[in-house]
């Protein structure tokens, strides 16, 4: 089966930096504004991966950092995050859309194979109504329904199970390998409950799953209890998954005996000090920094998120390279200075 | 019906257009009723249409009617008959 998780970290860095430095080039010439925080910055060259610039992923909410010019944008995509109000503008040309599409088809078929696999969507259609404009959840949800044929929707438009329909898939493709996809909260509320009560045979299932574990949290369900009970109803194959709309087309994804995400090739992870910014040493937590070569059209190829994570290890688990778990938000009065320090510069 | 006339049917069925409109020079997502809620509905019907299983790259990779027909010449649909 073909994969993207291929590289050892060594030889992941060695590619990512020439990479991401040349795109770093590429952005400063094109984005005015990603130039003028570069200068502030006084950014010259990095010698490591670790040493590119980052931009706070909160700065494509104030401002707009775009590469290319504006008769060469194909498509905006937009995203309010977890505060609501402002809105990530991301621009992209059609390269940049066609390459993000292509990665993450990659990505997922590392763990799906080149078939694609009858699928369950953990999700209601009527999300997709409107057409033009789809939430973050609906363009999520479209983007995966590429990986799966015969697509049945586990809710109604109402948003409650539909068993009937579910047994009916189960019935007609439940012997052979078939794929889920929903967002964990979802899955959590509405397949594992259901299959439990109604006595559903998901053990050919491979779970594909992401969104905040927040709404699971304040149900004191952690990630080893959510896999733990999901291998009662037989769903063993499960792969969560990291990703931002500011990355499109960059998923870190579970490895097979789950615990910790993965960076594709060409992709990776820094795990920063929030006080110093300094790397952190692999088991202390800090703030995830997301690197990807995908953002050609937008200087979004380093970012600091505003979630906290922990590298487990490195070059030590089911795929080369690091392997981290998301930890959470850090509260957002603490990262408010640093965004601020950068509009100032931009 | 030539199986040219059949795939320019599924196009136009799928994509919700006049049965009279040109469809030969459509691209993903120039025209607006190709959408990526279209294109799933645009693969199941042409895997109906021809009785082929397009793999997950080829449905990326599907991005014209051009290269719809380049796709399904691979899995044995003969548009030159």
């Amino acid at each position: 089966m073909s994969s993207v998780f291929t590289l050892s970290q060594a030889a992941k860095e060695e590619i990512l930096l020439k990479e991401l430095s040349a795109l770093t080039e590429h952005h400063r010439e094109n984005c005015e504004p990603y130039a003028r925080i570069l200068a502030a910055n006084g950014y010259r060259n990095a010698t490591s991966v670790e040493g590119l610039p980052w931009l706070p992923v909160r700065l494509f909410k104030n401002l707009e950092l775009k590469s290319i010019p504006d008769d060469e944008v194909y498509k905006v995509l937009t995203s309010s995050g977890t505060t609501g109000g402002e809105v990530s503008k991301i621009y992209l040309d059609k390269a940049a859309a066609a390459e993000q599409t292509r990665k993450l088809g990659a990505t997922v078929q590392s763990v799906l194979g080149p078939k694609r696999l009858p699928m369950i969507l953990v999700d209601t259609k009527a999300m997709l109504k409107d057409r033009k404009s789809f939430s973050a959840r609906g363009a999520g949800v479209l983007g995966m329904s590429n990986f799966g044929r015969n697509h049945v929707w586990a809710l109604d438009n109402e948003g409650h199970v539909d068993v009937e329909a579910l047994k009916g898939f189960l019935e007609q493709y439940g012997k052979e390998p078939f794929l889920i996809f929903g967002f964990t909260y979802l899955v959590w509320l509405h397949l594992y409950e259901v299959a439990l009560d109604n006595g559903l045979d998901l053990s050919n299932g491979i779970l594909i799953h992401s969104g905040g574990w927040k709404k699971l949290v304040d149900q004191a369900v952690s990630p080893e209890e959510f896999r733990k009970r999901l291998a009662a109803v037989g769903l063993t194959q499960v792969h969560n998954y990291y990703g931002m709309i500011e990355q499109i087309g960059t998923i870190f994804l579970e490895g097979a005996s789950g615990g910790s995400l993965y960076c594709p090739d060409f992709a990776d992870v820094v795990i920063r000090d929030p006080e110093t910014w300094a790397e952190q040493p692999v088991g202390k937590p800090g703030l995830i920094e997301v690197i990807s070569t995908l953002p050609t059209s937008y200087p979004g190829h380093v970012l600091l998120t505003e979630d906290l994570g922990v590298v487990h290890g490195v070059d030590d688990g089911d795929w080369p390279g690091k392997r981290f778990s998301v930890l959470g938000r850090l509260p957002r009065a603490e990262a408010r200075g640093c965004s601020d320090t950068y509009r100032e510069a931009a | 019906m030539s199986n040219l006339q059949r795939l320019r049917e599924a196009f136009r069925t799928s994509l919700d257009l006049p049965a009279d409109a040109p469809v030969d020079d459509l691209q993903y997502q120039d025209n607006e009723k190709w959408d990526s809620l279209a294109h799933m509905s645009l693969v199941a019907a042409l895997e109906d249409e021809f009785s082929v299983m397009i793999d997950t790259d080829d449905v990326i990779n599907m991005s014209s009617f051009t290269e719809a027909v380049n796709i399904l010449g691979k899995y044995g649909v003969d548009f030159n008959e």
